[in-house]
């Protein structure tokens, strides 16, 4: 034999065909980001960390070649004959059906018969086209997508590490072990010497030569004992410290949109991403996070995603509604011991006007003291109202953890999160 | 059995249980490999590659080459496969094989060692025997060369793309890609394909390219006066199939590293011909192979009944042929028609009927062995089809043939298995596996030299099909490869029955070709 060769290529690489894939991804990133963005818009706002399956005309990617196309005579021979005899005249079924002509030849085509081709992306690549459209700079993006936020945690005591990282007890306890060990022998010799000694020096004169030389010993052997470092390489531990995951504390999110009927369907689109991007960065710095929903209209109410974003209502507008039962929500449920708090608001700026001075206290004594950051967003193209011009009041001595904006689409989300990002970042 | 079976039947089987090891392998090879040496099968040596399900969707999606170029097509296919292998709607295929001297095999690691042995047997003997033997791949291909040649593409390429741009060569392939099946002389003995020699020349060739085309093109400007006018010259002087290989040598536009790009696609399509034309036979081939070899080493006592019980259940699967009206018809299995067929041929040489005498008088009851070696030689699908299928294959299938003409409002079953129907079913499964009939016909047939240097293309009907409704696609990447206008004409006897131009005329202007 020998001329059959077995080779086991398990463990050479099994992606060659990445390269391929992401020339596939590039060539229709159109398709896909359109994909991504309907997901986005079905998708809870929880549950964005996860692929998606991207469908794509097949007309679309089709590669052309010469083809017959309908048309002219054809004969196809096919097996299982059960009762035709020859001669025989059956119906032509409608067209466009299956099992005649479009058989020839193409029987390996795969695209056949399938209007729609369609494939996974993964989760990486879904937030990849998301961020796409929110312009996210890459380092967020990075940030955003992996849980890079350590915290270095005691484990156990290491044997190399830096002189920073020396365990001073445990270095000496160390030593002392050594020392104990190393001279049991000669503190034993000493010892039966130094009773000898004692011994023979009751009576000196008889003995000098021998308590002269036992002396010498003793000297040799106390010299010998000496000479055990008392402290050695060897003896010193040092701390061991192991990258953990930063979780530990909670967070809550509260979302808070104004209903009211001026809000269309399209600003809610907006302000979902909106409050995406939050639960994304929240979801990568808290173990632990809930998430509250506020809508309203003249008056404020704690509901469910689904409702949060679907239902309509007509109606005025009071912003203060929501502000004030946010914040018994916040002192009934999430003590700020506790609780990490966080809040995005989306409106088009309407309210009464005698509410927004109300707005504007209510933030600044009952919430902007207690929360990690505020944020505010204006999705309207037109003039500013009196909320904005209430709000604006508060940048000033709430620079660090309020943000407001105006916006008309997606792309201007991040503005409003980035300081909370950059000191993310820099942290 | 020709006294093969005489072997003394061996007391242990190679071995019980389901799992496999590379010295099982080994020795399923071994004891393989000395009976197809019994039988005679002559091949390359093997090199057997166990590999990953995930390294086997990447083997798919190359088209089976196992170096590639990199292009987004190969990755529309991976995605395809990753797909539906996930969903599990597809099992992979327990193999690919390569043709390529050695003789690589790809084996999963999931597989059973009974599927390891059937892959095997398969693979590395049945399809292995056919590529060293058959008349169409000793003539348009180099098995010793192409793994070579492939590697040379794939540095060639992506050294275009750092060049020229990832955006430049794709372009260039898409077009490229579209005239694959036009990219074979089908009447010359091809070249071979050497990547050493490639590689050399390369450079060269480049060079005399691009004086060749630049001579073509420099006679045309100021050859004025009457003599321009007195005759036209025919350009090419024959008309030319071969699309790919004419835009290489004669594009006025492209750059000699889009030619070089163009002569790689048509040497991949070169290498890939005869698998397209011998689908039944080289399936057939081998799966009539794994089937004698595994039922051989059961014969032998090399395996047990429930190695060959499960080897029997999967090789049924491979070779079923769901009727027409079944829900999972989709066209006939190559493997179950050609494993019949040569299945049918044996038979006939070991135990011929009346009728197998009447009808194939030059073999019925001839050495099966000579007689089915022979056939693997000297065919392809069309031809071995239109030789050797016989009245009983035909019964056994129930094959019958059904006449779809446009200008019937029904279609007419025109032949069964009957004595009246046998050879129009043959003939006419045969015109099925013939290329000619299944891809439109389609040449170059003339370039305005003189003139605006368009290019006139002709597309010869069979039995009035059209072209489809892609044509204008396809056009527009002729076009890009040509640089000038591109017309196409279908011409059904004298009389023009379609036109296709690129870029596109409007509607009501007629045109003189």
């Amino acid at each position: 034999m020998g001329i059959t060769h077995i080779v086991d290529r398990r463990l050479n690489g099994k992606n060659k065909s990445t390269v391929n894939r992401e020339r596939f991804l590039r060539r229709y990133r159109k398709h896909i980001k359109k994909a991504v963005s309907d997901a986005v818009g079905e998708r809870s706002i929880t549950d964005m960390d996860r692929g998606e399956s991207i469908g794509i005309p097949t007309k679309d990617i089709s590669e052309p070649v010469f083809r017959q196309g309908q048309g002219g005579v054809k004969e196809m021979v096919h097996p299982g004959n059960k009762e035709f005899a020859t001669g025989d005249a059956l119906p032509r079924p409608p067209s466009g059906g299956q099992g005649q002509g479009a058989g020839q030849g193409d029987a390996s085509d795969s695209g056949e018969g399938i209007d729609e081709f369609v494939f996974q992306i993964s989760q990486d690549e879904f937030l990849d086209f998301m961020f796409e459209d929110l312009e996210l700079p890459n380092l967020v993006k990075k940030q955003l997508k992996e849980a890079d936020s350590f915290k270095y945690a005691r484990a156990g005591y290491a044997n190399e590490g830096t002189p920073a990282k020396i365990n001073i007890v445990r270095s000496l306890r160390g030593a002392y072990a050594r020392r104990l060990a190393l001279s049991g022998k000669t503190r034993e010799n000493i010892k039966a010497r130094e009773q000898e000694l004692a011994r023979l020096e009751q009576h000196p004169e008889e003995h000098s030569a021998q308590i002269h030389s036992l002396k010498e010993e003793l000297a040799r052997l106390e010299k010998r004992l000496k000479n055990i470092p008392w402290i050695d390489e060897f003896d010193l531990k040092y701390n061991q410290y192991l990258k953990q995951p930063n979780p530990s504390t909670s967070a809550v999110m509260f979302c808070l949109m104004d209903v009211s009927g001026s809000m269309s369907q399209m600003h809610k689109d907006i302000a979902k991403r909106f409050y995406i991007l939050l639960y994304l960065f929240l979801k990568r710095n808290y173990q632990k996070i809930e998430v509250v929903f506020i809508r309203h209209h003249t008056s404020a109410k704690e509901v469910n995603e689904e409702e949060f974003f679907y239902s309509r209502e007509t109606g005025g507008t009071i912003v203060s509604s929501a502000l004030k039962l946010m914040d018994e929500i916040m002192r009934e449920r999430y003590p700020t011991a506790d609780w990490n708090i966080y809040a995005a608001q989306a409106s088009d700026g309407d309210n009464w006007n005698d509410d927004s001075p109300l707005c504007n206290q209510l933030l600044k004594e009952k919430i902007l003291p207690y929360v990690q950051y505020y944020s505010y967003i204006e999705i309207t193209p037109h003039e500013h109202q009196m909320l904005w011009h209430e709000l604006e009041k508060l940048k000033e001595p709430f620079s660090d953890n309020f943000a407001m904006q105006q916006i008309t689409e997606a792309s201007e989300i991040y503005p409003v999160f980035r300081e909370l990002f950059q000191r993310r970042a820099t942290a | 059995m020709n006294g093969k079976q005489d072997k003394a039947r061996s007391t242990e089987t190679i071995s019980t249980g389901s799992e496999w090891t590379f010295d099982l392998i080994q020795k399923y090879d071994d004891a393989i490999a000395e009976i197809a040496r019994d039988y005679g099968l002559d091949t390359y040596p093997n090199q057997i590659e166990i590999i990953s399900a995930e390294q086997m969707m990447d083997a798919y999606s190359s088209v089976g080459m196992p170096v590639g170029y990199n292009h987004w097509s190969f990755g529309k296919q991976f995605l395809h496969t990753a797909k539906s292998y996930k969903r599990g709607q597809m099992g992979l295929a327990y193999e690919i094989v390569i043709n390529s001297n050695p003789c690589i095999a790809y084996l999963m690691e999931e597989n059973s060692i009974m599927m390891q042995a059937l892959v095997i047997a398969h693979a590395c003997y049945g399809h292995n025997s056919f590529f060293k033997g058959n008349y169409l791949f000793k003539t348009w291909t180099d098995a010793s060369a192409i793994i070579d040649y492939l590697v040379f593409a794939k540095n060639y390429v992506s050294k275009c793309e750092a060049r020229h741009g990832i955006e430049e060569v794709e372009k260039l392939l898409d077009s490229c890609h579209a005239l694959m099946n036009y990219g074979v002389d089908r009447y010359k003995r091809p070249s071979p394909i050497s990547a050493e020699e490639e590689v050399h020349r390369q450079e060269e060739r480049e060079y005399h390219l691009q004086q060749q085309v630049n001579d073509l093109w420099r006679t045309i400007p100021d050859l004025g006066g009457e003599a321009q006018a007195r005759e036209k010259i025919r350009f090419p002087t024959e008309p030319q199939e071969n699309l790919l290989y004419f835009f290489e040598k004669n594009a006025p536009l492209l750059e000699p590293w889009q030619r070089e790009i163009v002569r790689i696609v048509r040497k991949i399509a070169q290498y890939f011909y005869p698998q397209r034309q011998t689908q039944v036979m080289n399936e057939g081939w081998a799966t009539f192979w794994h089937y004698t070899l595994l039922n051989t080493m059961y014969d032998r006592g090399l395996v047990d009944e429930g190695f060959i019980m499960e080897f029997l259940t999967s090789h049924t699967a491979v070779v079923y042929q769901p009727p027409f009206d079944s829900q999972w018809y989709s066209g006939i299995n190559p493997y179950a028609l050609g494993f019949s067929m040569f299945q049918d041929i044996r038979r006939i040489c070991e135990k011929p009927t009346e009728e197998d005498r009447a009808w194939f008088p030059e073999f019925a009851g001839s050495d099966w062995l000579e007689t089915l070696n022979f056939a693997m030689r000297n065919f392809k699908d069309e031809s071995f089809i239109l030789q050797y299928l016989s009245p009983k294959v035909i019964r056994d299938m129930k094959l019958f043939a059904i006449r779809d003409d446009d200008r019937e409002d029904h279609y007419e079953v025109s032949g069964i298995h009957d004595e009246q129907g046998y050879r129009y079913v043959r003939e006419q499964l045969s015109k099925q596996y013939n290329l000619s009939m299944r891809e439109p016909n389609i040449q170059i047939w003339d370039v305005d030299l003189r003139g605006d240097r368009s290019l006139h293309l002709r597309y010869i009907p069979q039995d009035r099909v059209p072209l489809n409704e892609e044509t204008d696609e396809v056009l527009k990447h002729i076009h890009r490869l040509w640089g000038f206008d591109v017309h196409l004409s279908a011409v059904d006897g004298d009389e023009t029955v379609a036109e296709y131009h690129c870029p596109p005329r409007p509607e009501n202007e007629t045109t003189d070709t």
